[in-house]
């Protein structure tokens, strides 16, 4: 690719910024190897015979007179079998091979092809010569791991008759079909090349309709995301983004995972690589790293391969999307990437917008976002694919005025606000629910009524009147006491704080309590809400709210959390159990007895919890 | 390679200077500057373009010129000659003895910078070091490997936190080579010689390197005495295959100087002046914590910063609690009550705990335990600021209890001699001796056969 003869020559290194002269024929975002040691750059201005380059190596030792050599080809990936289970620094160079080759630190300059190129797959054809295909029609697949199945498509721009197509072990840069178009032969191979500036062609977007399920319950019953659909996640440090993040890719009901780490930390990389393999996926029964790919630009790599981190993910995404999968590509955190293109923007000299950051923040942000999407794939077999993006943001001081969370909430349709004054009293997830919000909840609510509850919509509005109507009485409390609340609103302060401790809250370290699924999610509200509905009838029937408070049968809701997937029936009797003893409670005030509660203790107080 | 000299000094900003017609200068290529007074200082290069060349002096620029000032390019960056011997030894910030001891005879020599370890050679922390304070070891416990910082403010007692945990750590069941790499930026020859004569009174100083830039010394010297200081940690651990503690005291000054550099170059500043890089630019130094597969040794870093103003959200401490692994934070109130360590609970963290305790680690309760003692003490703390409001006669009984049990927390839990040295299961007896305050229907957290098991 590299023409020796052909190199243009440094004239100023500032930082990850080279800028050389009289490369030839040097085009916007092209590719150039800079130096001896031959680093990745890419060309990001043009002045002249003068090109500004980002440099994704670290750039100490270059100096002015050094050659910079053009490639004539954009920053692009390779897409391909092996790209599972694969583990990618933001420029798709494998670290696991890196590491064999240069030992436990990134040394500069190493030349690694992403993919495989010695493994052999199985290619099983699905057409046969004489077929006439189209772009996107699939002609086989290959066994990637035991849950995906690769499919290796007619390339975009091609189509014809296939003259030739191969049946067995291939390797990735080997033909497997060759297809004729009047006069012109396409050769496909296994693998493919594509620019990751450039989003992967579609026939066309439709609106997302079902529920990408994460087992969260925050998340699933209250804020969902939408197949295909964007949400962010701002926080300040020690919320718990990552924590979610990591949640999300471990239980999504998504085909394939992208997680990029951008700019985040080593050892939370190591965590995924050490845990994925170990963890059992809840829908296929294998280990989840067999549908997960990790792209890992850790904060300490250099700083514009991080911002090219992100386009590489979204462009694998966009391709197991073609195939007809959905995936959830998770990016943590996008605020590094924000601030990347802060730090080149910087060293062009450009004029700052707000906090430094360039004036095409938002722009950039919105059509990385806009590359989500539930679509029509090419191809004849009419397949649907989605992209749904997570976006992590890390917002200074916890701020969400900045202008990085300020410009992704213009366009994200899921917000899950973090809040530090949640974490710090261990509740997690600590999604604030009184500022988070989703705009997939119509589409989501009538999949639910068909497939889980008619019942659910009207539940989760219930719950969550309850938690908006206790923020109101906390300030009630926070200014004259909890003595001043009625009967019926005590209640429903321990209603609330019900809601929020025995369905909110959701330990990620707890083998059971760590995924829920939507049908047991639906039980567990009901559970808790039915509380509520009997106690109150019980207090409109002149039951003491002390004695309703301290009901035994509340111990057994707070351990619902535990119940097992399969043995879910165990609800109704729960919730049997539940009516029974108000009712008790009830009888027992006809008849005359326990009108007077016998221990003074009330384990209340649900008012100070807040604040 | 012949050494070029250039007498060709066009300005001198600050503590950067512009040296014009040279050839072949490197990005990051280390400098030598003759003063007129024929003294020698270092440098580093921060741009090149063309033949023009910006360089940064580690030295106080003041007595230079541009007429007589020699500029010398050493064709190589800042490196640090390592080898056993620099155990015992006290270093200035760019690692030039000053203990009055021999020059190093270098078995290696490193370059500062370092290259980021790959991710995928990482091996995850998780052995628990026992520090012996119980706030960190109960509710927030270190893990070998891990970056946690103390966050603290002038006037409060974390070089005293710092020296203690250096002085008591250990972990459970095992005798490796261990030793304490200490640097320090910007901070008072009593600060730094606190430390030191602890190091003597304890005889750590046999294992530990120091590295020292005082107040008074070249601020911009500072930007290179952590990296100087972690390559010297890594040498220790990765090759030599020891457990290695580093203390880095005082970030805020390392930040400082680097926005001296920054305003110099007339950068667009981030916030509060600080440069746009500063995330990036700490995390080169943080994320050279860790643990490497298959390797014997392990570097764990407790960098100090003092929150100008005690504000977390000041650009110093924000930027380092998103990229440690926790934060470890000080109160100023509960240091006014006279508690030491007066460690916040609430908002300290330490994100690898999980991984570091449980059965086989600490011990099975270790968990739950301490969720139980967190949000207890959460609520008897909101209990009590609800009762400074309205008066305790507004609380439930039961969040009378809660507020006795945060008093009590703090008195018997938190606070705790600078020579007691808790084991864990003082530590976790303490906090189960604590939790019978409360009703048993209260304690959520802990499992039943927990409670019967170690609430005596």
């Amino acid at each position: 690719m590299v023409d020796e003869s052909q190199a243009g020559e440094i004239i100023k290194v500032a930082g990850p910024l080279v800028v050389a002269r009289g490369l030839p024929q040097p085009r916007m975002y092209d590719l150039v190897r800079v130096g001896k040691e031959r680093l990745m750059g890419e060309i990001i201005e043009l002045r002249g015979d003068r090109a500004s380059i980002q440099v994704y190596e670290e750039t100490g030792g270059l100096g002015p007179g050094d050659p910079v050599y053009t490639t004539g080809g954009a920053l692009s990936v390779e897409l391909g079998p092996g790209l599972i289970g694969s583990i990618y620094d933001g420029v798709q160079r494998p670290l696991d091979l890196i590491r064999e080759a240069t030992g436990n630190y990134i040394a500069r300059g190493v030349e690694m092809p992403a993919l495989d190129r010695e493994k052999e797959w199985e290619f099983v054809p699905k057409r046969k010569p004489g077929d006439s295909v189209s772009e996107g029609d699939i002609l086989g697949v290959v066994q990637e791991t035991p849950v995906v199945e690769h499919r290796v498509m007619v390339p975009p721009g091609a189509g014809g008759t296939i003259e030739h197509i191969n049946e067995g072990p291939c390797k990735v840069t080997d033909v497997v079909a060759v297809i004729k178009d009047g006069d012109r032969i396409h050769n496909v191979t296994l693998s493919t090349v594509w620019p990751v500036r450039r989003p992967r062609l579609y026939r066309e977007k439709i609106p997302p309709r079902n529920e990408l399920v994460t087992g969260q319950r925050v998340i699933d019953t209250f804020f969902p995301v939408a197949m295909g659909g964007t949400a962010c996640v701002p926080g300040p440090f020690g919320s718990g983004k990552t924590v979610i993040q990591h949640e999300i890719a471990k239980w999504a009901n998504a085909d394939i995972i992208i997680f990029i780490g951008c700019g985040e930390r080593g050892n939370e990389m190591t965590e995924v690589l050490l845990e994925f393999p170990e963890l059992i996926d809840p829908y296929s029964g294998e280990p989840l790293m067999k549908r997960t790919v990790l792209i890992a630009n850790t904060s300490n790599m250099p700083v514009a391969a991080r911002e090219a981190s992100v386009y590489t993910g979204i462009t694998i995404a966009e391709y197991f999307r073609d195939m007809g999968y959905h995936v959830a590509l998770q990016a943590d955190s996008t605020s590094r990437w924000a601030e990347a293109l802060r730090e080149i923007s910087g060293r062009l000299e450009e004029m700052p917008g707000e906090e430094g950051f360039p004036a095409y923040l938002g722009t950039r942000l919105a059509s990385f976002y806009e590359r989500a999407g539930m679509v029509k794939c090419h191809g004849s077999e009419g397949r649907i694919g989605s992209v749904t993006v997570v976006g992590a943001v890390s917002p200074p001081g916890g701020d969400l005025s900045e202008p990085v969370t300020q410009a992704t909430l213009r366009v994200v349709k899921v917000f899950w606000g973090l809040e530090d004054r949640l974490a710090f009293r261990r509740h997690f997830p600590a999604i604030n629910w009184l500022i988070s919000y989703s705009l997939y909840l119509e589409e989501v609510e009538s999949q639910w009524s068909e497939e889980v509850n008619p019942e659910f919509p009207e539940l989760r509005r219930e719950a969550m009147a309850l938690l908006q109507r206790e923020a109101e009485l906390e300030e009630i409390v926070r200014l004259v006491g909890i003595e001043a609340l009625s009967s019926a609103e005590r209640l429903t302060m321990e209603a609330a704080r019900s809601v929020r401790e025995d369905f909110l809250q959701q330990n990620a370290f707890d083998e059971i309590d760590t995924y829920t699924s939507i049908r047991k999610q639906f039980f567990l509200l009901r559970l808790v809400m039915r509380f509520y509905k009997e106690a109150e009838k019980a207090l409109e029937a002149g039951v003491d709210i002390r004695e309703l408070i301290n009901l035994p049968v509340r111990e057994d809701i707070a351990q619902a959390k535990f119940i097992r997937e399969e043995n879910l029936q165990e609800f109704d009797e729960l919730e049997k159990r539940v009516a029974d003893s108000i009712n008790e409670l009830i009888k027992r005030m006809g008849a005359g007895e326990g009108v007077e509660a016998e221990s003074a203790t009330v384990v209340s107080g649900a008012a100070i919890e807040e604040e | 390679m012949a050494i070029k000299e250039y007498l060709t000094v066009k300005e001198i900003v600050g503590p950067l200077l512009l040296v014009e017609g040279v050839e072949g200068a490197k990005y990051g290529e280390l400098v030598e500057v003759e003063f007129p007074d024929g003294s020698v200082g270092l440098g580093n290069v921060l741009e090149v373009s063309e033949d023009k060349v910006l360089i940064q002096s580690f030295e106080e620029t003041r007595g230079l010129d541009v007429s007589n000032t020699k500029i010398r390019f050493r064709g190589r960056g800042l490196e640090l000659g390592v080898s056993r011997d620099i155990l015992g030894r006290v270093f200035d910030g760019l690692g030039r003895p000053i203990d009055g001891g021999p020059e190093i005879i270098p078995e290696a020599r490193l370059s500062i910078s370092g290259n980021p370890i790959n991710p995928y050679a990482r091996d995850y922390p998780s052995d628990f070091i026992q520090t012996g304070i119980s706030a960190i070891d109960g509710l927030n416990p270190l893990v070998r490997g891990q970056k946690l910082p103390i966050f603290s403010g002038s006037g409060l007692p974390h070089s005293r936190i710092a020296a203690q945990i250096a002085r008591q750590s250990t972990v459970l069941g095992k005798e490796e080579e261990f030793s304490v790499v200490f640097a320090a930026m910007g901070i008072t020859f009593e600060e730094a010689n606190y430390f030191m004569s602890e190091f003597k009174r304890t005889a750590a100083i046999e294992r530990s390197v120091l590295f020292v830039n005082l107040a008074d010394d070249p601020a911009i010297e500072r930007i290179a005495t952590p990296r100087v200081a972690l390559t010297a940690a890594e040498y220790l651990a990765f090759e030599l295959g020891m457990h290695v503690l580093v203390i880095l005291t005082d970030m805020t000054y390392y930040c400082e100087a680097l926005r001296e550099v920054s305003a110099a170059r007339k950068e667009v500043p981030g916030r509060r002046g600080y440069p746009g890089y500063l995330y990036t630019d700490l995390a080169t130094i943080y994320e050279r914590a860790g643990r490497i597969k298959d390797e014997r040794g392990s570097i764990t870093q407790i960098p100090i910063l003092s929150m100008p103003e005690d504000d977390k959200t000041h650009p110093i401490p924000d930027l380092t609690g998103y990229i440690t692994e926790g934060q470890i934070i000080l109160s100023r109130e509960l240091h006014r009550r006279g508690i030491y360590p007066p460690i916040d609970v609430l908002p300290s963290l330490s994100r690898l705990k999980e991984k570091g305790i449980g059965e086989g680690k600490t011990r099975e309760d270790h968990s739950n335990l301490s969720n139980q003692l967190f949000s207890a003490y959460a609520r008897g703390k909101e209990a009590k600021e609800l009762a400074v409001i309205l008066g305790e006669a507004a609380l439930s009984d039961v969040d009378k209890l809660y507020a006795r049990f945060s008093d009590e927390f703090e008195h018997r839990f938190v606070r705790q001699g600078e020579f007691e040295n808790r084991t864990i299961e003082e530590t976790l007896a303490i906090g189960w001796e604590l939790l019978r305050m409360l009703p048993r229907a209260e304690l959520k957290r802990v499992k039943r056969e927990q409670i019967e098991k170690y609430m005596k």
